[in-house]
Order: structure tokens, then C-alpha cells, then sequence
């Protein structure tokens, strides 16, 4: 078979329609490069009604939004998941880590929670806080500008609180707190834990025409068909496009490896047609990768030539390495006070909290560094597969009977309906070398890619965090009046900590640093040992901050998309 | 808000799921009508759409079956003059379709069935539809009820059947048309929302803090474009 070469030369190749591959796209295309855009999934657009899960009704699913076919549900947006029929990843010394994938225009932007955190000037030194880790070769510094002009551009709401590691910014005014919500305030200021409003990037005020304002359907994993919510498709692909830019979209199309010349240097990718299973090549001036975190390290680790034997910009041996997620608890509780609710009323609010707590507590005093925020739900919402499972177990708190049948059932549904509220410990973990994703080498997917190998494991410092979470939860719900459910998770279980990847925020595997050796790109995500090849996903993260990453991913490849206009423009590039 | 689309998929569950329930498959050509229709409705993949259907045309349950499910959602939740019953809301073509969907419920549930059958026919000298509702009631007192102190591999077996027979009811009941009715929900729809009402607050003895509500969005400029000054104040 031969591979089909397309003769246009792009000035710039981006791989994934992501947060990273989005952004890039807007910022290239605005400064009026050609740019071809290379995404392994099917175009997407949550106004076109084909595509739409927004405003549905339960009974519209014959599983009644079950997640037997999408893992959060019928109606989540997500073309994906933990597992993706075709395209396996293995794990190492029976290790775990789980990867969660979503092949669309647009990537698990269409269906993630939009929590929008800015990291602090604190999480780009913490090395030289507690000595764990390594420090980022740029500070809050370089980033606060691009920050700013990320808030502007695509719209978080939030409030300047002057904290010293939650930077203020270009804030839209936030909700007002939902019942569980005010509950949950007073509940955590009993134990001295602030809470502030959320930071989250939905339009509760207008922000240009182009866009719509939030409606509060609660709606936004399933991606908002007036894009009022922040998704890399709706609020930066489409605009671009919009805007008279020379995006070319190839979708279905999954880039295998970046191809490369003589010198070494990239000459573009090359990408396998899902449609007709062929494989073509595209030929652009600079690749910029943006196919998440552990997707581009896996394009450069299959990119090997006799340049670069080792995989693209590996001669570091870093890439992959420094894989970490965020450490994850979370907690249920049962609050008696919310019971017996009013349906009076419409509380769906955005589609995510409307309260939350930042870090607040003093790392030289306990036994694990870093922290985490809170992140809190509940509420009335709309019944869905589940609803009404056990619907009187509470009935044991008040000594009356579990079970039964007839319209006593109905009464319970109504009496527990919205009673309970569950917390979420999102917190940082230590990047260890030792955390990685390898090219495993007995293993391909159906496109005929090498797959990804994980080898993955905790330590006591996120075991303790993740202790503290339980105990911290725990101390909440009793201050709400309520009783925390189950048994605490203990040290056999990691104190309810989740399993590697689980909390979706990926990053670390092509690291930034000023030294070549122990570092994949410089602090513009140009690979050390290839100038045209940029990564723009969470990849160059040094660490992950106890802030959800996809606000600095944006705010990140902003700032090396401006760096790659600049370098081309001065013919370095 | 249309609600067309809805109403239109409600209609046509209700075409399917009757002829689930006398044993029929539907015609391809109505496959087809449903397969197309789907699309429309809620958002599918090319792939989702095909294993619905595959899934809507396989019949798990037989006749009987599906008769004695009928009267067992209706014991979980009848139909009076004040409320609608399981059956109104389809729950027993619901449960078929979920047992394809999660087929490691097919033992539990079928086996449990039968297990009814037997005790009925052992006692009574009938199968459970055929007795009168009382005794019906009679073997439903000894499954219904469960000790949630103990875990569930320990309950005996036909408690567990009812348990999620009873999970599957009120699911298959609430998230149904006429359930969110009754259930009072009242999202779903396009809002604006402005914080919770005072008499919700009162009776739940919280308030909200005149500082906190000062920070929130003034619901009558949100259509108002935001501007900032240089230190991220909004001033529109
Ligand atoms: C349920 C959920 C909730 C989340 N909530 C939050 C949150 O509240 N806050 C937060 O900050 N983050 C959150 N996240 C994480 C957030 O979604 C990611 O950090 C972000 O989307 C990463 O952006 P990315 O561009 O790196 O990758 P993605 O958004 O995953 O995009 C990568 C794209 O590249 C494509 N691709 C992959 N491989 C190839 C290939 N070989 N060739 C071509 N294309 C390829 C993919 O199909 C995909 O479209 C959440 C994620 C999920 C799933
Ligand atoms: S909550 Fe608001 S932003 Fe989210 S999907 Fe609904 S209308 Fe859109």
C-alpha cells in the first residue's frame, strides 16, 4: 500500500481538537496561518440537533441514561471512555492507571466539568516550598497574561478574593449558592475551611454575540447547544474558523507518528483515515501536539527514525515520564435537614457547584505535601437510571422499616428526594519519574499503533492526603447535621483513594525544563531536541497544582502559540 | 421550549414497547422507522444506534414473564384515582429492555420469577398471576422488606430478587413522562436562575449573606456584555 501524500504545505499541522490542539488552532489561524487541523474522532457541534443530548428527558434512552454504553451516562457528551473498543492500553507490573479518551471535535472538552482554576504563584515553585518535585522553568509571572486573556476570551465566572495561591482574574459574576450549597458553607466554616464561590467557565452573563448566555439547565456534560459553557469546538475551532481562517479540518483521522527529514527535523504527520483504514501523510512547517498528555507522548515515542532512534524529542529518555494525575476521595452524605424538600422550584444552576474550597490548610503541619480543593453536589435533580435504587434505606436512621412495597414507596421518594450531598477531595500528587506511559511493544490497536503501557503507583504522601480528605469530609457532613455514609475507607484501601487517572487531569509525560537532559521541551513546549514541534496539552506540566488543569493548558498553549507566530515570523522556525 | 421531539418519542416507546409485551418483534421496516427516529432524539453514534436496536429487537422475556412482571411493578406502585401505576408508565417493557443492557441481572430477575412460581404453586396450588391479591401480598411480606446492617450477599436470594425488582420499578417509574410529574421536578427547561425562594429557605433555617449575594450575577444585566477594568473589576 502506498501512503497518500497531500501536496499543500501547511504552516502549521495541530494534532487533537482538544483544550491544547483548540486553542493552538484559534491563536494560529487568527495570526493567518494555514493550519490543518488533525483530530482522531468525528466532528462534533452540540447545536446540531443529530448531535444533541442537551434537554433531553430520561425516558428518551431506552436505558434511561444507564452508563452501560457511555461511562457517565446515556446523555454525557463524551464519544469515549475508560475503554474504547479497537484501541487497548496495558499496564506494567500489575500497576494501574485508567485513561479516559473521548475521540471528538473538540475532546473531553465537549463533556468536562469546567471547573477553571488558575495554578498560584505558589505551584509554580513548590520545590522550593517543601523540596518535593521539581520547579517550573517559568512563575505565575509569565503565565498571569495569558491567564487574563484566556478569561476574556472564552468566559469563567468567579470573584476576585485576593487569595496568595488562588489568583484573582477577569471574573463574570457567579450564581447564586443553591440549598445543599448554603448548607454546605455553614457546614465547612464550622470546621474553619473557607468557601468562596466556584470558578467555572459558564456564560452567566454575555460575553459577545457569537455566544449565548447560561439558561441553568445543570446540563453541561452534555455540551451546550447555545455554547455557553467553555467547550474547544464550540469557543475556539468554530470561531477561528469564523473568523476567515485557514482551518482545514481532518477528522476521523488518527496521527500515528511525526514524520521527519534527513536532519531530523519534522516535515509533518502521518495520519490513518478511519474511514477508509489508509494511511496519508500531511506536510506542514511546525507540528504542534495537542492530542492530550498521554496521546502525544505516545506519537512521539512511535516516531522513531534514525535521527531520532529513541522516539521524537526522547533523547532525554523523559518522554512519558512524570505521568501523574490528581488524587482523588470523595464522600456521601445523608443530611436529615434537607429532607421533606419544596419541588416548588427550578434548581438545576449551571452543570457543576456553584460554592467551593480552596486549599486551605498548612502543609508544615501535617504529613503529606500539597493540598486540595473541596468540590461539592446535590441537590434536586433530574431522576435518571438509579434514582429511586434502596429509596428508604435512610428509613434505618429512624428505626422504621427498609423496603416494602405500594405507595409508602412513593412517599419515600418524595421525603429523600434531594437529602443528599457528596464532597470531592481534587488534589496534588508528587511527579515521580518512576509514573510513566511506555510504548508496550506486543501490543498494537486496530489502526496498527504501537499502544500505550502505564505503570503507576501511589505513595503515602497521597495516601495521607487522601486520609485527610475522608476525615475532613466526615467532620462536614456532621456539621450539616448529617451522617456520612459507609464505612470510612481505611489504610487497606487507600482511604478511599482513586485509582490512578481516574480524576481525568493527565499531565507531566513531555515535561518543560531549561535542561535538555531531564527535561522534553523548553518553557515555550518546543521540543530540546527538534525546533518545529511544539506540545500543547497537558504533557509539559513540571506539576499539577491542586487546581483542576485545563484553564493553564489553555492559558499554556496561548503562550507558546504567540512564541510560534514570533519564531515564524522571524524565520527561526 | 419544542417539545414536539418528545412527546413524538414518547408515543412511539409506547408502539414498541406494546408489542414487546404480546411476544411480537416489530417488523424491520419499523426497526428502521425506529433506528431513524433515535437520531433524531437523542444523539447518537452510528454504533449506539445499531446496538439499540439490536437490543429492541431481542425479546428476553417470555409471555408469562412479562404478565407477572406486570402484576409485580404494580404491587410495587399501583394505580389509584390519586396516582399512576408501574404499568402506566411501561416499567415492565423498561425492565426488558435493561436486562438486555445489563445482562447480569438475567439470572437474578428470571430465576427469581420462577422461584415466586414455585413457592405460589407449592402454597397456593397456582401461579402468582392467577391468585387473588391478598395472597399475593401474603408471599410479597416475606421478600420485601431487608435489614440493610446486613451486606447484601448475605440476604437470602428472593430478597434480593424483590430488591431490585423494586429498584427497577421506581426507576423505570420516575424516570418515565408521568413519574417526573408526580415527583414534582421542575428543571429541565430553560431558567434563569436567581438563588433559592424565601419560604424554602425558612423552612430549612438557612439564609443567604447579604455579602455573599452581593458578589453574584444581577440577573438583569446578564444579557449586557462584560467588561472589565485593568484589575478585573466588572464594570457592565
Ligand atoms: C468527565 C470529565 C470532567 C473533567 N472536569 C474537568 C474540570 O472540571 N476542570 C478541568 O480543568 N479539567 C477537567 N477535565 C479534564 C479536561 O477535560 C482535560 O484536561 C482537557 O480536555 C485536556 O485537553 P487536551 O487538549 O490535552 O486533551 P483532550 O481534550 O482529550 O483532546 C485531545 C484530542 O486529541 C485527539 N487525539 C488523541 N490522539 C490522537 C491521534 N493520535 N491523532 C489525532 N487526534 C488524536 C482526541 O481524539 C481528542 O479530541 C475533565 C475531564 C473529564 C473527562
Ligand atoms: S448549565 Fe448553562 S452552560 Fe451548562 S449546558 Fe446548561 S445552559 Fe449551557
Amino acid at each position: 500500500m502506498q501512503i497518500i501524500e497531500n501536496a499543500k504545505v501547511y504552516d502549521a499541522i495541530v494534532v487533537g481538537s482538544g483544550a491544547g490542539g483548540g486553542m493552538a488552532t484559534k491563536v494560529l489561524a487568527d495570526a493567518g496561518l494555514s493550519v490543518a487541523v488533525v483530530e482522531a474522532g468525528p466532528f462534533f457541534d452540540p447545536a446540531d440537533p443529530k448531535h444533541q443530548t442537551q434537554l433531553k428527558w430520561p425516558w428518551e434512552s431506552p436505558r434511561r441514561g444507564a452508563p452501560t454504553v457511555r461511562p457517565f451516562g446515556d446523555f454525557d457528551a463524551a464519544y469515549g471512555g475508560w475503554e474504547i473498543e479497537g484501541e487497548p492500553y496495558t499496564h506494567k507490573d500489575g500497576t494501574k492507571f485508567d485513561w479516559y479518551r473521548s475521540h471528538m471535535l473538540g475532546g473531553r472538552t465537549n463533556h468536562w466539568g469546567r471547573i477553571s482554576l488558575r495554578f498560584g504563584p505558589k505551584d509554580f515553585k513548590h520545590k522550593n516550598v517543601d523540596g518535593y518535585g521539581e520547579n517550573w522553568p517559568i512563575g505565575y509571572e509569565d503565565v498571569k497574561p495569558y491567564y487574563d486573556k484566556v478569561d476574556k476570551l472564552i468566559g469563567v465566572f468567579g470573584t476576585n478574593e485576593g487569595l496568595p495561591n488562588d489568583p484573582d482574574g477577569f471574573f463574570l459574576p457567579p450564581p447564586k449558592p443553591r440549598l445543599h450549597e448554603l448548607f454546605y458553607i455553614r457546614g465547612a466554616r464550622k470546621s474553619k475551611i473557607p468557601v468562596y464561590p466556584s470558578r467555572m467557565s459558564m456564560l452567566t452573563k454575555r460575553i459577545n454575540k457569537e455566544r449565548g448566555v447560561c439558561f441553568y439547565c445543570g446540563q453541561c456534560s452534555r455540551a451546550c447547544q447555545v455554547y455557553a459553557d467553555f467547550s474547544a469546538g464550540t469557543c475556539l475551532i468554530f470561531p477561528a474558523q469564523k473568523s476567515g481562517g485557514q482551518v482545514d479540518l481532518f477528522v476521523n483521522c488518527v496521527v500515528r507518528e511525526v514524520t521527519t527529514d534527513n536532519e531530523g527535523r519534522a516535515t509533518g504527520v502521518s495520519y490513518i483515515n478511519k474511514e477508509d483504514r489508509k494511511e496519508y501523510k500531511l506536510k506542514g512547517r511546525v507540528v504542534v501536539l495537542g492530542a492530550s498528555a498521554c496521546s502525544s507522548a505516545r506519537i512521539l515515542l512511535n516516531s522513531k527514525s534514525s535521527q531520532h532512534p529513541n522516539g521524537l524529542g526522547n533523547s532525554s529518555d523523559h518522554v512519558g515520564k512524570y505521568l501523574h494525575d490528581s488524587t482523588g476521595g470523595d464522600r456521601v452524605g445523608f443530611i436529615p435537614d434537607l429532607m421533606n424538600r419544596k419541588v416548588s422550584y427550578n434548581e438545576d444552576g449551571v452543570g457543576g457547584m456553584h460554592v467551593y474550597s480552596p486549599w486551605w490548610g498548612d502543609n508544615s503541619k501535617l504529613n503529606f505535601p500539597r493540598g486540595y480543593h473541596i468540590e461539592i453536589w446535590g441537590g434536586m435533580g433530574m431522576p435518571n437510571y438509579g434514582f429511586g435504587f434502596n429509596v428508604n434505606e435512610f428509613n434505618k436512621f429512624f428505626g422504621t422499616k427498609v423496603g416494602g412495597y405500594g405507595d409508602v414507596l412513593r412517599s419515600d421518594v418524595k421525603k429523600y428526594y434531594g437529602a443528599l450531598v457528596g464532597l470531592s477531595g481534587r488534589g496534588e500528587s508528587i511527579a515521580r519519574k518512576e509514573n510513566y506511559c511506555e510504548i508496550d511493544p506486543s501490543t498494537v490497536d486496530q489502526w496498527g499503533i504501537p499502544v500505550l503501557r502505564f505503570h503507576y503507583k501511589w505513595s503515602d504522601l497521597e495516601r495521607n492526603q487522601a486520609k485527610h480528605m475522608q476525615e475532613t469530609f466526615a467532620e462536614i457532613i456532621q456539621n450539616m447535621g448529617g451522617t456520612p455514609l459507609g464505612d470510612m475507607p481505611g489504610r487497606d484501601q487507600d482511604y478511599g483513594l482513586q485509582n490512578p487517572g481516574r480524576i481525568i487531569h493527565e499531565v507531566g509525560t513531555t515535561r518543560m525544563g531549561d535542561d535538555p537532559k531531564t527535561s522534553v521541551t523548553n518553557k515555550f513546549q518546543q521540543l530540546h531536541d527538534v525546533d518545529n514541534v511544539f506540545v500543547v496539552d497537558a504533557g509539559p506540566f513540571v506539576s499539577q497544582a491542586d487546581k483542576n488543569c485545563t484553564w493553564t493548558i489553555l492559558a499554556l498553549s496561548w503562550r507558546a502559540s504567540d512564541y510560534i507566530v514570533d519564531q515564524l515570523k522571524k524565520q527561526n522556525l | 421550549m419544542d417539545r414536539r421531539k418528545s412527546i413524538k418519542s414518547l408515543v412511539l416507546g409506547s408502539v414498541a414497547g406494546g408489542l414487546a409485551l404480546h411476544g411480537c418483534k416489530p417488523g424491520d421496516e419499523q426497526m428502521e422507522q425506529v433506528v431513524e427516529q433515535a437520531e433524531v432524539f437523542y444523539g447518537r453514534t452510528p454504533e449506539e444506534r445499531e446496538l439499540d436496536a439490536e437490543l429492541q429487537k431481542e425479546q428476553f422475556f417470555n409471555i408469562h414473564e412479562m404478565a407477572t412482571l406486570a402484576i409485580l411493578c404494580d404491587c410495587i406502585l399501583p394505580g389509584s384515582e390519586e396516582y399512576k401505576s408501574a404499568m402506566d408508565a411501561e416499567v415492565p417493557n423498561f425492565i426488558e429492555f435493561m436486562v438486555k443492557d445489563i445482562p447480569e441481572m438475567q439470572v437474578n430477575l428470571r430465576g427469581g420469577l420462577m422461584w415466586l412460581d414455585h413457592q405460589c404453586n407449592a402454597r397456593f396450588g397456582a401461579e402468582f398471576i392467577s391468585l387473588e391479591q391478598e395472597k399475593q401480598h401474603e408471599i410479597l411480606d416475606e421478600i420485601a422488606y431487608y435489614d440493610p446492617d446486613i451486606p447484601e450477599e448475605e440476604r437470602p436470594a428472593a430478597v434480593n430478587f424483590f430488591s431490585l425488582l423494586r429498584n427497577l420499578t421506581l426507576t423505570g417509574f420516575y424516570t418515565s413522562k408521568i413519574g417526573i410529574e408526580e415527583l414534582g421536578y421542575k428543571g429541565n427547561m430553560p431558567n434563569v436562575w436567581d438563588g433559592v425562594p424565601e419560604d424554602v429557605l425558612k423552612q430549612h433555617g438557612v439564609a443567604y449573606e447579604e455579602e455573599w449575594l452581593a458578589k453574584c450575577i444581577d440577573q438583569s444585566k446578564r444579557n449586557i456584555v462584560a467588561k472589565w477594568d485593568d484589575e478585573g473589576n466588572l464594570i457592565t
